[in-house]
Formats: C-alpha cells, structure tokens, sequence
C-alpha cells in the first residue's frame, strides 16, 4: 500500500517554525525528517516515522507554495490563497529573508550576477551551508538589490517598504545592496578578520554621509552611489601631505595635544607622517572606481595594520583620529574643512570599528 | 420585469503577465448576466487595473435572480489575435435576494481559471433592486431562507417545521469523459461549471416553491449533492426542512421557540391547511412509478436493517391517555406529509420526544440515459421508493417521524447505491403545525416527559416489539423502559445527561467483489450489502462496548462501491447515557478449548480487553454511579417475564451463558473465537489507538463533557489516496490496509494539530471513495477547538449538583415560556428527578437488571428478505450477553456542564485581525455570537491541469486547489460583509488523474451560511441583564424543558 497523495489544508494555514527553518536551510525532506527524529519529536509526541514523513512533506509542500509570494512580502499580505494570522506572515517574511554570516561574508562586494551564482557551489562546499540555503541567500540579495537600486529615497526605507522587514534586517540589506553596488573588495585574506557586522557598520555611515543622498535629501536622493563629486572633491585634501609645512604642523599639533595621553605615544609620533599619508591618499584615490573597490583593503593596509603591530590600544586610536581630524580645523592654509570633516568623520568611525584583531 | 441587477467593475490586482514582452497585461472586463453582456474599457498595460467602471445595470425577472449565477470574466485585450481569458468569477446572487441577509455584495474576488487556478483578483460590487411584484403564477421564490445549518439557526426561533422538501433537476453532463474531450479542457470545464451553477439556481428556487406553499419562509438543514452518474447524465438534487422562522429581535435572547404560541389560536390538531397540496410534483403513487422504472432500468432494492438499541413499550401504563393523545396529534399531523421526515440534527426544545433507534435503505440501481431531462422520473421515482422504505422502518419501531434524515449516493460506472438514513423518533404536534396544540395538553405531556432521559424512552409497545429487544427501566428516572444501547444519526440533545466524555468511534471495513457488468454486478453487490452493514453495525457495538459506552450520535454509515470492491466505513460519537444501563464488557470463547496454549492466548486477550475497557473508562471519566437491583427491577417485574416469553426464539441460544464464570459479573458479549477471521476481528478491535493526551474527536457539533471551549478554531480538509500493492487481495488484508489508511490519517491530524492541545477534532467527517481499481481515497474535514483544561477539570469536579440549581433557577429566566403554562412545571419536575440521582444511587446498592441471560442480538433486522437473515442469524449466535452485576464506584456523576457560564469567561479573542473569515462545520463559532445570517454559500469548481509534475505532483495539484477554494468561499463571504462561514461541508470532492498522460482533474463542491459573528467579549457589555444567555449548543448543560 503505497500513498499517492497525502494533504492537510487548514483555513488557516499552518507553519511549524521548526520545519520552516530545516526547509529554509535547503535540508531535502529525508534529511529534515531524519533530523526532526534526532530531535526527540517522535519520542514526545508517540507519532511514528510515517507520520512525521508526511508532516514534513505537507509542510515543505506549504512552503514550496509560499516561496512565489515570499518573493513579494506585500504580496504575501494581500494574497487570499492562504489565511496566514499578521504575527505569523512576519515570521515567513523575515526568516524568509535572513541569511547566514558566513554565506553574506563570502558574497559581500561582488557583483550579483549570474557568474557569482556559478561559484555557490564553492561557497556552499567552504561553508557548508547547502547548496539550495546559498541560493536562496543569493536571490534573496539579488531580488532586493534589483527592486531598491534604480529607487530614490532613502535606502532602509525602500527596502523596509518592499519587503516588510524589520528594521534590523533592513540595515543589513541596505549594506549588501550598497556593497554590491560599489562593489567593495571584502574577501581578500586581510579583511578576512571582519565580520558582516563591522563592514554593515561602515556601509551604513557611508551611505549616510558619502551618497548623493546625504547632501540632498530632496533632490535625486540616490543612497547606493557614492556622490561622485565629493569624491573628485577629495583631491584637495592632497595638499595635507603634499605640503611639507602643512604635514609638520599638522603633526605638531596632533602630537602637543596628545603628549602624555597615550601609552604608543612615540609609536604615533614615528608613524604620524605615514599613517596621515595613508589616510590622505587614500581619499584622493577615490575618484578611481578600482580605488574604491580596494577601499578597505587600503584602510587595513595603510592604517589598522601599522597600528596593529605598533599593539595600539583601541582607546590610543580613537584618541589620536579624534585629535588627528580636529587639528586640521587649526591649520590655517587649509581651506577645505567641510570636505575633510565630511571624509574624517566617516572614516574616524569607520576605522574605529575595523580596528580590532 | 421585477428586478434590476446592479454591477460595478473597480479594479484588478496581482493579475497575471499576459504580454510576454511587456511583462504587462492589458486587461478589461465582461459581465454577463443571462444573455446580456457588457464590457468595461481595456485598461493598458498594467498587473493592478483601475476600471472604475460605470452601473451595468441587467433588468430580469426574479426567477432568473434565482437560477442564473453572474458571471464575470477578465480578459487580455489582443489587437491582432483573439483576447485572452484570464479567469472568471462566478457570484451567486441569492444572497441578496431576501431581506435580513447581505444587501450588497463588495469586495475582492480571486479571478478562477480551471486549467491556471487563481490568477489575480477583482474588486466588484454587486447590489439589486427588487420590484414588489405579487403575482400569483410566480415561478420565482424569492424571500425564502435556506440555511446548511441542521439545526435552527442562531438567532431565529422556530414558529412551525412545515417538513420535508425535496428536489431534483438532470441533465447532460457537458462533459462525461473528461479524457477524450473535443473541445478546449477549459471550454468544457467552464461548462460544466455555469450548468451545474445553473442547476442548483434553479433546484433552490423549485425548492423555495414548495416551501412557500406549505406558508414556510425557509429551509433548514438544505442539503445539495451532485450524482455524477457519467454517461448517463448529472443529477443536482436537494433535501431540506421546511420552517417557518422568526428573526429573534435581539441578538441576546437565542433559545428557541419555546413560547407556544398558542392559546389564542384555536386549537384544532386535525386541521391542518397549509400541508395540502404542498407535495405538487410528487402527488403520484410510487407504486405506479415502479411499473415504469422496471421496464427502463434493472433495480436491486436491498433489505435494510434498522439498528436501535433494543425498545420497549413506550409510555407503558403510566403515559396514560395523554401520551396516546399526543401521539395521535403529532401522528395526524405528520400524516398529512408525504414523508415525514426532518434533516434537522438538533431541535427546538420540546420538539424531540422519544428516539427509536437508526433507520437506513439502500438500493442498488443500474443507471441509464436520462433520456427527458424536464421529466426525472426515473430518479424521484428511485429516491421515492428508498424513502417509503424508510419510513415504514421507522412505522415498525413505532415512530412517526424520521429525525436527523439524509440522502446519498454512491456510483461506479454504471452502478449507483442510492442510501437513505435517519432516525426514527416521535416529534411532539408542538412545532409541527400551526397553532400549537391547547396548552394544558401540552404542559401535562411535559410532565410525563423527564428531563435529559425522555428521548431515550422506547417509543413502541413493549408487548408488540418490531424485534426481539433487551429493556430495562430508566435509570435516570425509573419509571420507563430504555434499550441498553441506542443508535442515532441525530446530534447529542442538549438537555441529554451524560456521563464522561464521548469519543469517535469507526467501523470500517472492505469486501472483494469480482469484476462484473450491468445486472450481474449489481446483483453482486446487492448481495454483499447486507453482510457488510452486518459487520458493521457489529463492529461499531464493539467498539462501543470497548469504550464502556452505550449510545452512539451522529451516526453515519457511507458504503462506497468500486469496481471490484465495495467499502463501508461508518463514523459516531460513543457516549455514556446515564439514563442507560451500563454496558456490559466482552468476553471471548474459544471454540476448541483442549488446547492449552490455546486457552492460555484467548485469556490473553480476554484480559487485554478487559484492560482497554477499563482504560478506557478512565480516558473518558466514565464514573457511572451504582444503580440498585431493587429500584430498577423490583416495581415492574411483570413486563419481564413477558417480554422474555415473547422472546422465547432468542433463548434458546442461552446454553452459552456458563461461559461468563470466570469473568467477575458484568454484562458481557461473548465473541467466539472459532477461525482466524474472528481472531483478526478481535485483534482489530484492539489495534485503534485512543487519540494523544490532549486531544478528543467526536463527529458530532459537540463534545459530551466538554464545554468549555476557547475561541481558538481551526478548520481542515485532509485527503490521501493510498494504492493497494497487490492485485490479490483478500478481504483481511484490505481490512487491514483500509484500517491502517483512517487511522495513520487520524495520527497525522493530531500530530498536526499537536499545537492547539488541550482541544477537541469536532464534527470528524469522513469520505471515502474508490476513484480506480486499486485506489482508495478518503477525505476527511473537521475543525479542531481548544478548550481550557482548568475549566475543564473545575466542571466535572464540583458542578454536578451545583450546575442542576443554577440550571433550575436560570432556566425560568431564560426559557421564555408564557407564565401560565410552565414556569412553574418545568423546574418543579425536573431538576429533582435529574437530582436525587447520584443521591439515590449512593444510597442503594444490589444487582441490576439485567440478570437475564438474554439474547444474541443486539441489532436488530427489520426485515422481509429472508435469506440472509438466516445467515446473519447463525452468525449472530456467537455473540451472546452473559449475566452481570455491577461493581463500580459511585462517583458523582452528571456532567451537566453549564457551558454557558464557562463560555462566557473565555478569554477575549487575541489580535481581532481584520478580513479574517472563519470557517467551520459546526453550526456555532465558540466564544461568539451569530448575530445576521448572510445566505447560503453553494460553490462548485473543477481544476484541471495538463502539467501534473511542473504543479507538484497530485499533491501539489490537490493541495493547491483546495487551498484555492477555501479562498474563493473566504472571498464570497468577506464580499457579503460575513466574517465567518458556519456548518461547512465539503461534500464532494472527485479527483482523477493520469499521470501518464501528466494530466489530473479534480472537482470540488462545498456549502455552508455565510454569518456575521461577534466576540462574546464585545457582546458582554451590550447584555449584562441576561446573565446566562447563551446560543451555542456548547453548552451540554442548558438545560431546557
């Protein structure tokens, strides 16, 4: 006697979270029911192993359904196909939507196209996320990068809009989206210390700061790209280190001001010339899209890794960038204020929060 | 020209791709009403239309306001080929048709495609102008009410239940073989869709005709079913209970009718004008019919066995002349009706007198062309003839009346098993006329009837029993014969006192049949039938015996023929009855009792039954309280002695009694073990698993025991289709794989529903089908309602007394009867009868009645064919009763839950999400109130695909459509302003596939009453000065006359 056709349908449809998030992590219903087994269910509930195949099965069947809306969230809402309680299209759309750390942190920058979703198979090899998980993940960024890229307004807001997720992982999309954008290098061997959460971090400062949307909020608010004339505009901040006379003051004041105050002060003051080098040329290579793709490889490189082995503590940076952006306002031939406390207040931030081991 | 029909197009959304290489769709509307169609403009390139279109206004007559469905369909315009359907909506415009319902049909509608499924949806308002128009010839029945609901609906009170109507209309199904088609899958299916839509138009209106003449206003308990009969045509036909209702003015008081309103109505029982002539179509003979059918069609009809728990005279001496008066009024007053029969499950209080037990006849019919489809003849003629069977079934058991009637078909190829059940029962004249019967009459045969014990009464002469019967008296109030097990189709009346809880109970089972054509088949099958209804009804004795029950509700037996094997499964709700004796256990004999290890296995069994009974008894808090010999016995033992001489056949089969020796003192069957079918048969019994801690089922409204239910509901339909493995098959194995098959389903369910423990699967209903030769499908919809476990436990502890004062003392408020005739009698008598029960049972102790070592039988045959009586006879012999004395504990018993006041604290409902539509089978939402019936919800679809694999196999194709359904019958009913759908049924649901071919096809067709309910807890504040007030048939405990 073998079953041909096995369905449970409620009015009001239902979810069992705990299949839902086997299914969500590309598990194949045997594998989801031999790990529903591990997991005592048979035990408690007296069910047998018949019964908790077709459970799953039902269940998968249910979510195989929903995906197509899934895809949509607002579809989700007004579809009439399945009588899902508010609290519980919530829970659909944003475990729908979340994604591993490991996964975003391997596709983080690149572009979202067709040759990176060839690479899943590496991917999910290196992670051991499946297959089918690493897929879901990629479309999920690629539908919503789709849907907000070409949209004006602030980016959380469209993407909150577009696919009713909480506000949490709305931030995170906006830096996946802004970072693919950009196409900011994240996977080299240096910036594999990072997590998903330092670079969201940053994303978010710069989207906040650097985009056309930050100076206009009216005006073609755009919140993926970078303002392209702020970064041609950094090229003044050249003469920072191109002026001998401007560097030593610089440095002079910086160093007054800090004497006494940190435990790497002959460390910084050795360092100075090289690490405000590093920060100047960094922002005056912007204008190049291959320079701002390296952008955290040149702030690791130029910055976080000469303090590091210099064993800075975090206290000594914050201290010595705070002091670092705020003397410039007292270098009298220095005319570009705005634009450096627009390019050091973000990058202050920024570094800080790269800076750890 | 009497009715204008107004529509209004507003938009589209979700609207599928139409232009592949816009991704766009340039949509526009038709509508069409009748013959008349209009269009709105195309709206260019866009998935969420704006319309806005203009009134398209549609002048008909009413009667095509009754027949014709609207119907609405979305198309993609196409400049340089032809346009593009989208989808349809069909809206059934009864609804707005009488006054009281929806006024305005608006919403959004899920756009329907038979080959795509859902594709987008509509926002339409629908609204119409009715002329008043009196015309005298009218063909139209507009006004009259029809409520799926089996009971009387909520907020109504029931002024008189005129009867039974019935009709039925046929016609060519437009397509009969779905697999050779000729036209488009899509055509046809749209076809057969508007026809069938266009059939039960027609049929509710010819319905609604009758009704109106009988002076009714509605029609309760309307039950519409297809006979897919193939080749031979399509058969809509429709039962129903004409009433005539009353809108309760406020929403608060719900309790029926119990105000005669009589006195100023002359009363005169033998007048009854409004039954003459009612029965227009159906004024001839059916014995002349017969003549004609047997010359067209070859005709089985198959004796029938009418299951009842034993009788006894009913009145006895006491009823005295008043109960004859009684009986004589009511009977004269059913008379003057064709068939007197009611669909109803539940009644009015008052109405239900005395229950006699399971009335069923089948027939098994050759079906044929239907050659005139304005003359249906052949078919009325059939159901005619089952239903004259019927009720002289109910005749001999003493009844009148046929309470809890339905009808179904069972068909494969051209064999068709037409089946009729009910239970026969004596109604009392008070409902069943107009003007109610003199008042003193009325309120002196309420003295005569106990309360929560009345409808177990046998209702026929004790010294004149239709069959051989064991009775005792009464072990509610003591003075009157009761049978020691009752079957019925009907709901657990409300007043019933109970003990424990109930459970579902099943019997199924499979017969081989060979291969056969036309006469030869349909001889076959007759033959199996009476052995498969035997089997049965034995099969459902035990396991009511094994639950330590004695009295089955809602009993439903579906027998399904299929090419070569024919399927009984039968579904109840056991309970324990306090006014029936206990009953008694099993016991099992050997047939060869030299062999030790032998021995040794059969008190094996013996005491793994004896353990599931009394495990059993404790699952359901069955704590009868110890009746006394003496009591019982020693006042009337004359009618004893008689009925055991009248019996004098059965007892000769008494030689078997030394076998009970060894087993303590209880009433037992004795199941004699004498091959390894009776073997397996045993195992079986002991093979259904009880539910899971937490969870009850039962396929009744309600559950005994339980009243205490919180707003959580969910409802569901399951379907599996299982194939058998091989070829060769016997019967025992197909028992084991069918047995195997509902209860793995059952599992699945609480499994499932695991979530929503402690709860209750209520209204359990199950279908089965045999679509092919090798498979078996059974459907199954229920709705499973939480309770509150504390609540529970609170009840069943300290409520016995206490519940009977608060009852007394609540009722006089709440039963609105006129001063004069019972405020005073009904609470005077009853209470303290119900009362000194426990009181009196404690006090007494002996043996009880029923020391007589009495008869084989339980069941009983009704019968003229004698053949297989015979058989069934030498078979029943091993089943005997042994001679008993009760030892159990007193315990308090009487769960008469006052469900009322429990409901009232369940707490407020969580999140009151808005366009949220509940639906459920049950004629109640708990926790709430029903306050505005919107109309009956009668829908019929057909999915088709030709890419089974790509939608998911037939599951995914299954899953989707039903899915889909739920959601155009949630759609209809938000769209009439309803937020819930109450006494929902699906009532087919026929799924073929051809996965070679990738192809399935699936028709589905469901009903229910669209309502509008409203929290309890927002009702609260509107109705403090009526404290206890409750509608709901939750409540086990309110506790009327």
């Amino acid at each position: 006697m073998t079953s041909e056709l096995d369905i449970f349908v409620g009015n009001t449809t239902l979810i069992d979270e705990d299949v839902y998030r086997l299914w969500l992590d590309g598990y194949s219903v045997n594998d989801a029911v031999a790990l529903r087994v591990r997991s005592g269910i048979l035990e408690q509930t007296g069910a047998t192993a018949g019964v908790l195949q077709s459970d799953t099965m039902d269940h998968y069947r249910t979510f195989h359904m929903l995906e197509r809306l899934l895809h949509a969230p607002p579809k989700l809402l007004h579809q009439l196909i399945f009588q899902i309680p508010p609290s519980r299209q919530a829970l659909l759309i944003e475990r729908y939507y979340t994604f591993d750390e490991a996964f975003v942190r391997e596709v983080l920058g690149k572009k979202l196209s067709k040759g990176t979703k060839k690479d899943l198979d590496d991917i999910s090899t290196k992670t051991g996320i499946t297959l089918k998980s690493c897929r879901r993940q990629f479309d999920n960024f690629k539908r919503v990068f789709k849907v907000v890229e070409e949209m004006r307004g602030s980016l959380v807001d469209n993407i909150q809009q577009h696919f009713l997720l909480s506000d949490r992982l709305a931030r995170d999309y906006a830096a996946i989206v802004f970072f693919a954008n950009n196409r900011f290098e994240t996977g080299k061997k240096k910036l594999q210390y990072l997590s998903f959460g330092d670079f969201a971090f940053c994303a978010e400062l710069m989207i906040q700061n650097w985009t056309l949307g930050a100076v206009d909020s009216q005006m073609d608010d755009m919140d993926v790209d970078l303002d392209k004339e702020f970064l041609q505009d950094l090229k003044e901040l050249k003469v920072l280190v191109a002026d001998k006379d401007l560097l030593d003051l610089h440095k002079s004041l910086v160093c007054t001001a800090l004497r006494g105050k940190l435990s790497v002060f002959s460390e910084m003051e050795t360092n100075f010339k090289n690490l405000s080098r590093g920060l100047v040329n960094v922002a005056a290579k912007l204008t190049h899209n291959k320079d701002v793709r390296d952008l955290f490889v040149d702030l690791v490189e130029k910055f976080v890794e000469p303090c590091r082995s210099d064993h800075w503590p975090l206290s000594d940076v914050r201290l010595f960038l705070n002091q670092y952006s705020v003397s410039v306002h007292s270098l009298d031939g220095f005319r570009h204020q705005t634009l450096w406390d627009r390019y050091m207040g973000t990058l202050r931030g920024c570094l800080l929060r790269l800076y750890h081991d | 020209m009497p009715g204008k029909l107004k529509v209004k197009i507003v938009a589209g959304r979700h609207l599928p791709v139409m232009d592949r290489a816009s991704d766009l769709t340039d949509a526009f509307v038709e509508v069409k009403f009748g013959n008349t169609t209009f269009k709105t403009d195309v709206y260019l390139k866009s998935l969420n239309p704006q319309w806005n279109s203009e009134w398209f206004k549609f002048e008909v007559d009413d009667e095509d306001l009754q027949d014709e469905p609207l119907q609405i369909t979305v198309l993609d315009h196409d400049t340089y080929s032809a346009n593009d359907a989208i989808g349809k909506v069909y809206i059934d415009i009864d609804p707005l048709l009488y006054s009281e319902a929806a006024t305005v049909i608006s919403g959004w509608f899920p756009i329907y495609d038979t080959i795509h499924g859902i594709r987008g949806e509509i926002n339409v308002v629908v609204k119409v102008d009715l002329f008043n128009d009196l015309n005298r010839f009218r063909q139209s029945s507009c006004g009259v009410k029809f409520f799926c609901t089996t009971s009387i609906p909520k907020c109504y009170r029931a002024v008189v239940i005129h009867g039974f109507v019935e009709e039925l209309v046929v016609n060519e199904d437009p397509e009969y073989q779905w697999i050779d088609r000729i036209r488009t899958p899509r055509a046809s299916n749209e076809a057969r869709q508007r026809l069938i839509s266009l059939m039960s138009g027609e049929l509710q209106r010819k319905i609604g005709l009758k009704v109106l003449e009988m002076r009714g206003n509605a029609v309760v308990g309307y039950l519409q079913c297809f006979d897919l009969e193939g080749e031979s045509g399509l058969v809509v036909r429709a039962i129903g209970t004409a009433c005539t209702l009353d809108k309760l003015s406020s929403p608060a008081t719900f309790l029926p009718a119990c105000n005669s309103p009589s006195k100023e109505m002359k009363e005169s029982p033998l007048v009854h004008p409004p039954s003459h002539g009612c029965r227009s179509t159906h004024n001839s003979p059916i014995h002349t019919a017969t003549g004609s059918r047997l010359t067209q069609s070859f005709s089985v009809s198959v004796p029938t066995l009418i299951y009842t728990g034993m009788g006894s005279g009913s009145a006895g001496k006491e009823g005295g002349p008043f109960k004859a008066l009684l009986r004589q009024q009511t009977q004269s007053a059913l008379e003057q009706r064709e068939f007197p029969f009611l669909t109803l499950t539940a009644f009015p209080p008052g109405l239900l007198v005395h229950v006699g037990g399971v009335v069923s006849a089948r027939s098994v019919k050759l079906l044929d062309r239907i050659h005139n489809p304005d003359e249906p003849e052949t078919r009325d003629a059939w159901w005619a003839e089952i239903r004259q069977e019927i009720k002289s079934h109910a005749k001999a058991l003493g009844c009148h009346a046929v309470v809890g009637y339905s009808e179904s078909t069972s068909i494969c190829e051209e064999v068709c098993i037409l089946s009729a059940s009910g239970t026969a029962a004596v109604l009392s004249p008070r409902f069943l006329q107009e003007g109610t019967v003199d008042g003193s009459l009325e309120q002196r045969v309420e003295e005569n009837l106990p309360v929560g014990c009345g409808f177990c009464h046998i209702p026929y002469d004790e010294l004149n029993m239709p069959f051989p019967a064991h009775l005792t008296h009464c072990y509610n109030c003591r003075k009157q014969k009761v049978p020691d097990v009752l079957f019925t189709t009907i709901d657990l009346p409300t007043d019933a006192v109970v003990i424990g809880k109930g459970c579902l109970i099943q019997a199924r089972l499979c017969r081989l049949k060979k291969k056969a054509q036309a006469e030869a088949n349909a001889t076959a099958i007759s033959n199996l039938l009476p052995f498969m209804e035997y089997e049965v009804h034995t099969q459902l004795m035990n396991k009511l015996k094994l639950k330590g029950m004695n009295a089955l509700f809602g009993l439903r037996i579906q027998i399904t023929v299929g090419e070569n094997m024919l399927m009984g499964l039968a579904s109840a709700t056991g309970v324990y009855l306090a006014a029936l004796p206990m009953p008694g256990g099993i016991q099992i004999a050997g047939k060869t009792p030299s062999d030790g290890s032998y021995e040794q296995h059969i008190s094996h069994m013996q005491k793994k039954i004896n353990d599931t009974i009394a495990k059993n008894k404790e699952l359901y808090e069955i704590n009868p309280p110890e009746v006394s010999e003496e009591i019982i016995g020693s006042p009337i033992p004359e009618p004893r002695q008689r009925s055991r001489l009248l019996r004098s056949q059965s007892e000769s089969s008494d030689e078997v009694t030394e076998l009970d020796l060894s087993h303590g003192k209880k009433d037992a069957f004795v199941l004699e073990i004498d091959d390894t079918d009776a073997m397996e048969d045993v195992h079986s019994l002991l093979t259904d698993v009880p539910p899971p801690s937490g969870f009850y089922s039962c396929n009744t409204e309600i559950m005994p025991g339980i009243n205490n239910w919180t707003s959580e509901i969910q409802m569901f339909t399951s379907v599996r289709v299982v194939r058998l493995s091989s070829l060769n098959l016997t019967n025992q194995a197909l028992n084991k794989n069918f047995n195997g098959l509902c209860e793995n389903l059952l599992k699945s369910l609480y499994f499932k529903l695991r979530s929503m423990t402690p709860c209750c699967l209520c209204h359990v209903n199950f279908t089965v089908s045999l679509p092919e030769d090798e498979l078996i499908q059974v459907t199954v919809t229920a709705v499973a309602i939480t309770f509150d476990k504390n609540q529970a436990l609170q009840t069943t502890k300290a409520h016995a007394e206490k519940s009977l004062q608060r009852a007394s003392t609540d009722n006089e408020e709440l039963l609105q009867f006129p001063l004069e005739l019972c405020s005073d009698s009904v609470p005077s008598h009853a209470f303290p009868a119900a009362k000194e029960h426990p009181e009196s049972a404690s006090s007494n102790s002996g043996t009880p009645a029923a020391q007589r070592a009495t008869s084989v039988d339980y069941s009983s045959f009704a019968d003229r064919c004698s053949s297989w009586i015979e058989l069934i006879k030498l078979k029943a012999q091993t089943i005997r009763r042994g001679s008993i004395k009760t030892t159990v504990t007193v315990e308090k018993a009487s769960p008469m839950g006052d469900g009322n006041f429990r409901n009232r604290s369940a707490p407020p409902c969580a999140g009151s999400t808005v366009g949220v539509v509940k639906m459920t089978p049950l004629s109640f939402i708990p926790g709430a109130k029903i306050t505005k019936y919107l109309g009956i919800i009668n829908m019929f679809f057909i999915r088709e695909t030709t890419s089974l694999r790509e939608e998911g196999g037939v599951s995914g194709f299954l899953h989707t459509f039903i899915a889909e359904v739920f959601a155009m019958v949630r759609a209809h009913v938000a769209a009439l302003g309803g937020n819930a759908v109450v006494s929902y049924i699906m009532k087919q649901c026929v799924f073929m596939e051809n996965p070679s071919k990738n192809q399935a096809q699936c028709l589905i067709n469901v009903s229910g009453d669209a309502v509008v309910f409203v929290r309890e807890s927002d009702l609260e504040v509107m109705s403090t000065q009526q404290p206890a007030v409750n509608c709901q048939p939750t409540c086990t405990g309110e506790v009327t006359t």
